[in-house]
């Protein structure tokens, strides 16, 4: 029997989701030019500076999790053969 | 129309619930926070009921704002836990959730340091057996870890209350400050209650290993009364700006890494909680407002993740993350719950997280605490990316690992909707949870900048999680565990205690060797002179008895004559 095909099942779909994503990150740092933050902290008046220290703090977390993973990670069981 | 103590009616709902049939417990568990919630709202606030204890006077009943606040909450939170759990025949359970939630609340309105003391206690030995009616061995072990953790707590907290009584004469339960010993002992038995860095080890140990229904309960009530606790007791504590900013910071790295997607939302618990404390420490009346509906919002959105995950632990038997995915197909009305619950989180504008997590951040700023301010922003966007993208995106989407089930039961999916509709409508109209806060609001979330600001954040961290995604470096799930400070409790202490204690066998073992070796050297030369052979008992004949005879009594002449 053919399973339902659902919605990610069609990369397509995938594809048009990430395009998605694109657009509305360029929406967002276009609104930027137009909208002249004036906020409490001077890097916020900075153009992009949400957007930027948004990625740039994602990104360095994963990428900082992932090298803990070295000297932090332990078999599941670890725990448990005490 | 009579009032009760709010607590009263949750102790006679969970008795009741442990001595009635299987199938009406569970009407008695629903209908206990609904009753409750009706007398609460026709409570006289200035009602109180006092009991002579001691020489002191216990204040059993104290309902300004700030505990008015936590006190619908926890009846909220206890409601939406019982309908989740309607389906239990498992009458420990629910009988111990409605003595958990009545404690939890007494706690919250008790006016002096005692009752909010032996409510608190209530609390933590009520909670465990959430944990226990997991019945497995992990689970019984985590219990016994989390019971040991919240007892010492407890007489960390009972000794400071003995000290500063000691001081002040007073056992009334107001503003204390870091102050001297006793303060600092109350704030470090909180703090371990709040999960504090360090102390944070038996949330993200104790709750993973509760019942799918048990995590949603205790996600709920004791954390927040210490946050309740430190709100009254702390504000403007300037150690705990930064207790707090390192607390929404160092979580969100082991969240990132976990694989068992509850204990990914305890590290995240964590990091929310770390918004509070910190807006506690700041103290202004916009950050104490931003941390106390923090509360209010988390309670609410960290419950509905957490029967989110629920569900799918209930559905499918699994919870890792390196077991899930592909759920959305099979779970549908679980996943959009998750989202909504995810975007909450992640205070997404119109969720609930994001009118009150701002009023803590922009608090921050006011006070100029910068630095602060940008550990916040940082763990704003990384709570997104554990919480808001990897919990639905690992357990739903992702790689589809052919797990085939349904949505969960009838009751399940209802406490989520009434989680998922409050997380929308307090994120749409926050009026109504501003006009609960202790402080006058004059925070206005939706300005053209903060949505802006925060709704970059987001979507360049959703962009982050794309692009490695696409380029392999997001580290995959896998099965294991990350080493945290429980490593001490769990690992090095019991380690260094079968050390000490072999050491001591070996030389307790080599120090009787010598004293037997001693013992064995004597009994064998006894034996050779009073042994069977030995020199002194061997039997003579009688003639040579008669010849010593003869022998002694000439001796005895001899010395006779020469005497005389």
């Amino acid at each position: 029997m053919m399973e339902k095909k659902h919605l990610f099942d069609d990369p397509a779909n995938v594809k048009r989701l990430l395009r998605a994503i694109y657009v509305i990150c360029a929406v967002l740092v276009g609104l930027d030019l137009l909208f002249l933050r004036h906020g409490m902290h001077e890097w916020e008046s900075m153009i992009g500076f949400y957007a930027i220290y948004g990625f740039v703090g994602c990104s360095a977390l994963v990428l900082v999790a992932r090298e803990m993973r070295k000297f932090l990670m332990r078999d599941e069981e670890y725990y448990d053969d005490d | 129309m009579i009032s009760l103590h709010p607590t009263v009616i949750f102790l006679i709902g969970g008795v009741l619930a442990g001595l009635v049939g299987r199938r009406a417990a569970g009407i008695i568990v629903l209908l206990t926070p609904a009753l409750g919630m009706a007398n609460l709202l026709y409570l006289d606030a200035e009602m109180t009921w006092q009991v002579d204890f001691l020489e002191y006077q216990l204040d059993l009943f104290r309902a300004d704002k700030l505990a008015l606040l936590f006190g619908y909450l926890f009846h909220i939170a206890a409601f939406i836990g019982a309908l989740f759990s309607l389906h239990l025949r498992d009458r420990i359970q629910q009988a111990a959730a409605m003595l958990y939630a009545g404690s939890a609340i007494g706690a919250v309105f008790a006016g002096d340091l005692i009752t909010f003391f032996l409510f608190w206690e209530l609390a933590a030995v009520t909670s465990v057996f959430l944990i226990w009616a997991r019945r497995t061995k992990r689970a019984m072990a985590a219990g016994m870890r989390y019971l040991i953790i919240q007892v010492v707590s407890g007489l960390l907290f009972f000794t400071g209350v003995l000290l500063l009584i000691q001081e002040s004469g007073s056992i009334a339960f107001d503003y204390i400050g870091l102050d001297g010993p006793a303060s600092w002992l109350i704030l470090i038995a909180l703090g371990i209650k709040c999960g504090f860095p360090l102390a944070h080890n038996w949330l993200t140990d104790a709750y993973p290993e509760a019942t799918p229904t048990g995590t949603v309960f205790l996600s709920a009530f004791t954390t927040k009364v210490a946050v309740y606790a430190l709100a009254r007791a702390y504000p403007g504590t300037e150690l705990l700006v930064y207790v707090g900013a390192a607390m929404t910071v160092f979580p969100i790295f082991y969240a990132v890494i976990e694989n068992d997607l509850r204990r990914v939302l305890c590290y995240s618990m964590i990091n929310q909680i770390g918004f509070m404390v910190c807006g506690i420490g700041i103290g202004t009346a916009l950050a104490m407002n931003g941390a106390i509906s923090h509360a209010f919002n988390d309670v609410i959105f960290k419950g509905l993740l957490f029967m989110t995950m629920g569900s799918v632990l209930h559905m499918t038997g699994r919870m890792n993350g390196s077991d899930l995915g592909g759920l959305y197909k099979s779970m549908p009305m679980t996943t959009v719950f998750c989202i909504v619950g995810a975007a909450s989180i992640s205070a997404f504008p119109l969720f609930s997280g994001f009118v009150s997590k701002s009023m803590v951040m922009v608090a921050a700023l006011e006070e100029g605490y910068s630095s602060v301010w940008l550990m916040l922003l940082f763990a704003s966007a990384g709570v997104f990316h554990h919480a808001g993208i990897k919990i639905p995106y690992f357990a739903f989407f992702a790689h589809d690992a052919g797990i085939r089930t349904s949505d969960p039961p009838l009751n399940m999916r209802a406490a989520m909707a009434i989680g998922a509709v409050l997380c929308i409508a307090i994120g749409s109209y926050p009026a109504a949870l501003y006009a609960l806060l202790p402080f006058p609001v004059e925070y206005e979330p939706f300005t053209a900048g903060h949505v802006l600001a925060q709704v970059q954040l987001l979507f360049f961290g959703a962009l982050a999680f794309v692009w490695l995604n696409l380029t392999g470096l997001y580290p995959p799930e896998l099965k294991s565990v990350n080493l945290d400070v429980e490593w001490l409790y769990r690992r090095l202490a019991p380690r260094l205690a079968m050390a000490v204690g072999g050491f001591i066998g070996r030389a307790d073992h080599a120090l009787r060797r010598v004293v037997l070796d001693g013992l064995d050297a004597a009994v064998s030369s006894v034996r050779r002179y009073v042994g069977a052979q030995g020199a002194l008992t061997t039997s003579l004949s009688t003639g040579a008895a008669t010849l010593w005879v003869a022998v002694l009594l000439g001796i005895f002449l001899v010395i006779y004559y020469a005497r005389s």
